[in-house]
């Protein structure tokens, strides 16, 4: 009992916080921590908790990233369960009351926008659904032009001593998402109506923001790995489709896309899921030029 | 019955302000606050070339429920948990399992805490009955172990996980490199501690510091030292036709490691883990054995080491393989010449490869081969496992 005594006193002796001149902001991913440094510029020190290369759905609350969100002002993330494995988890084990859901200092991005793919009844036979629809929302650049309306104001009122410079900030990114949006939007309509196949159903806000048909799935349900039966099974499905593209994102074995564009001569690309996900797509405006040029440049 | 009144009371009022009539249909219900339940089906089948009621660790105290896993088809601890914000300023957790002996189902409360989500500064206090957070496999429940079994070291003087009910002060230090610092007062009724309330019911004791961070994309590390201090008061376990206790106090330093690789951080398609503890136990006390007619009384002060390595390399998405040497030792100064399981005549260890199958994140098939040395005669043991989570969705904890 003493020594627990001793060892209490001991912390709460060295627990001087060190003053911070910038927001901390710990993203869950890269196209929330690029959006944050858009608004936010040296204002912000964004850090996303997975790279471009993994896997969102897949991380472990390992200790880099409990120590990240024991230091943040502001916690932004997709929701919508997508990080449902991890987040909690970490936002328990950081003990930082000021990013708990719920306070000013955390965000769910689905939250600004309307979720697609909701299923009508949740049940694991039908793999990793997400009861509350489809989280992969940033593929779609209206997405993001909404959720930044929100960052903004919530960097805001975390930081209410450079509310202008956000504000001002947020005009000017705005200003050019609009004009980068209607060039995009110009650049997409041929591919307007054509069908594609994806390897995770992670590119639904993609389609609906193009226009573009998903006729299939290289995963057989969400969040198993293609398997041969259902590959061959998909492969006779194309047969009386014409396909433009067959789409994956980095993180994604590349094996069932190549198989499957080797069988049908269909072209296959990576798409930027995220922000430095394939060169080029260095921040948002790069992802977006990426992937509209990637699919134009693909279509067969 | 009140809270039937209440929602009596609020429900006109909540239909009046939602105002449109297409709402109607949202009743007040309590059932939308509902915590995250999950259930884990856990059995297996398993073969022994020994018989497993001689099973022992030579030089070591064994807790009453310390042996193998039933031969044959059996199951396992089947464990129910729920856990739910309580409000904005707590968090509550209970899990418990429902356990299978000889045709008898009871239940273990295994662990029923809550713990704070808003203090000051990166402090939480955590109470209730809860797995200590000392040394790295012992907060984490048996199936979300890598093998079937735990360590022998984990076994032999953990009972295979240390948890009290008690009250845990941990404290994240605001820092880019993790460390976690945290210290525990427990109630000491399980093993190694027996019997709390002698110790007016803070009978155990841990601090604990955990440190851990990144290296590069692709891998992240953990490390940390603990140290366990108990009262033990009549510790008793049936030997033989004899029955063994000791009073005293038994103290545990625990030095733990972990790394973990996954290529450009990406741990779905291909990963591999290295894990290794090392456990260090010093008892003293007295020592009594039970032999109708005669007891004998004498003093007893143990030095006990323990470790185990393991590797687990998930070598394509779904399919894993794992590899785990074990090893203890026990030096013990006995004053009492009847024989006990505390003579330390042999030195266990063990070798087991393991190999699983996780059809989704929710389901997993273990097949697993030990090579077992506790015993001064080889045991050949194969243990088919399987694993079911349904329910809320588990936590990926590191």
């Amino acid at each position: 009992m003493k020594t627990i005594l001793i060892f209490t006193t001991a912390l709460l002796a060295t627990m001087a916080a060190p003053a911070r001149a910038a927001l901390e902001v710990f993203a869950c991913e890269g196209e929330w921590a690029a959006l944050a440094v858009e608004l936010g510029g040296d204002l912000v020190n964004a850090v996303s908790a997975t790279t471009a290369q993994q896997d969102p759905h897949y991380i472990q609350a390992r200790p880099s990233l409990i120590a990240k969100v024991r230091t943040a002002d502001l916690v932004v993330c997709t929701g919508a369960d997508l990080e449902v494995g991890w987040l909690p988890l970490l936002l328990r084990q950081a003990g930082n009351a000021t990013v708990q859901p719920g306070q000013t200092g955390y965000m769910n991005a689905s939250d600004y926008v309307d979720l697609l793919d909701k299923p009508t009844s949740v049940d694991r036979s039908l793999g990793d659904v997400h009861p509350y629809g489809n989280p992969h929302i940033q593929a779609d650049p209206r997405n993001i032009g909404k959720v930044a309306t929100a960052l903004a104001e919530r960097l805001a009122k975390l930081d209410p001593p450079n509310a202008a410079t956000y504000q001002g900030r947020y005009a000017n990114f705005s200003a050019r998402w609009q004009a980068a949006l209607d060039r995009w939007t110009a650049a997409i309509a041929p591919l307007q109506g054509r069908q594609v196949v994806t390897h995770h159903k992670g590119w639904v806000y993609l389609e609906s923001w193009a226009g573009l048909v998903e006729v299939g799935n290289l995963e057989p349900k969400p969040g198993l790995p293609a398997s041969a039966a259902h590959l061959a099974e998909l492969l006779d499905q194309l047969k009386t489709k014409q396909v433009a593209v067959i789409i994956r994102s980095v993180y994604e074995d590349g094996k069932a896309s190549e198989w499957l564009a080797g069988r049908t001569s269909i072209p296959y690309v990576v798409l930027p899921h995220t922000v430095g996900s394939v060169p080029g797509a260095d921040d948002l405006v790069g992802m977006f030029d990426v992937m509209v040029k990637t699919l134009l440049e693909a279509r067969q | 019955m009140h809270l039937h009144k209440r929602a009596a009371l609020v429900a006109p009022l909540l239909l009046i302000s939602m105002g449109s009539p297409a709402r109607a249909q949202n009743q007040v219900t309590n059932n939308a606050f509902n915590p995250a339940i999950s259930l884990i089906l856990d059995g297996h089948y398993a073969s022994y070339s020994l018989d497993p009621a001689s099973y022992r660790l030579a030089g070591f105290q064994l807790d009453a429920d310390a042996g193998l896993p039933s031969e044959g088809l059996s199951l396992d601890e089947t464990e129910l948990a729920m856990s739910a914000n309580v409000d904005d300023k707590f968090y509550g957790f209970l899990t418990a399992a429902l356990e299978q002996t000889d045709g008898d189902t009871s239940i273990d409360l295994e662990e029923a805490y809550f713990e704070t989500l808003a203090l000051p500064k990166g402090l939480k206090i955590k109470a209730g009955q809860f797995l200590s957070e000392i040394g790295y496999l012992n907060p984490i429940h048996a199936h979300a172990w890598d093998f079937n079994d735990a360590p022998l070291a984990y076994v032999a003087m953990l009972n295979t996980a240390y948890k009290d009910p008690g009250v845990q002060l941990s404290w994240v230090v605001p820092s880019t490199l993790f460390i976690q610092l945290g210290g525990e007062v427990l109630r000491g009724d399980s093993f190694p501690a027996a019997n709390g309330a002698v110790s007016d019911g803070t009978g155990a004791s841990t601090l604990f510091v955990h440190l851990g961070g990144d290296v590069g994309e692709t891998s992240s590390w953990r490390g940390g030292v603990s140290y366990l201090a108990t009262d033990a008061s009549d510790r008793t376990t049936d030997f033989d036709a004899s029955s063994i206790s000791f009073t005293g106090t038994s103290d545990l330093t625990i030095a733990d490691f972990v790394w973990k690789w996954a290529r450009g951080g990406n741990a779905r398609d291909r990963y591999y883990v290295i894990q290794a503890e090392y456990l260090h136990r010093t008892e003293n006390g007295e020592l009594t054995v039970s032999a109708p007619p005669a007891n004998e009384v004498g003093p007893y002060a143990g030095t006990q080491d323990g470790f185990y390595v393991q590797g687990v390399y998930q070598f394509r998405p779904r399919w894993r393989v794992g590899l785990r040497y074990d090893s203890l030792d026990a030096n013990n100064d006995l004053g009492v010449t009847a024989p006990t399981p505390l003579v330390a005549v042999h030195r266990p260890s063990r070798i087991s490869v393991m190999s699983d199958f996780s059809n989704s994140e929710f389901s997993r098939l273990r097949l697993q081969i030990n090579r077992d040395d506790s015993r001064p005669e080889t045991d050949d043991q194969v243990v088919v496992q399987y694993l079911m989570s349904l329910g809320a969705h588990g936590a990926h904890r590191f």
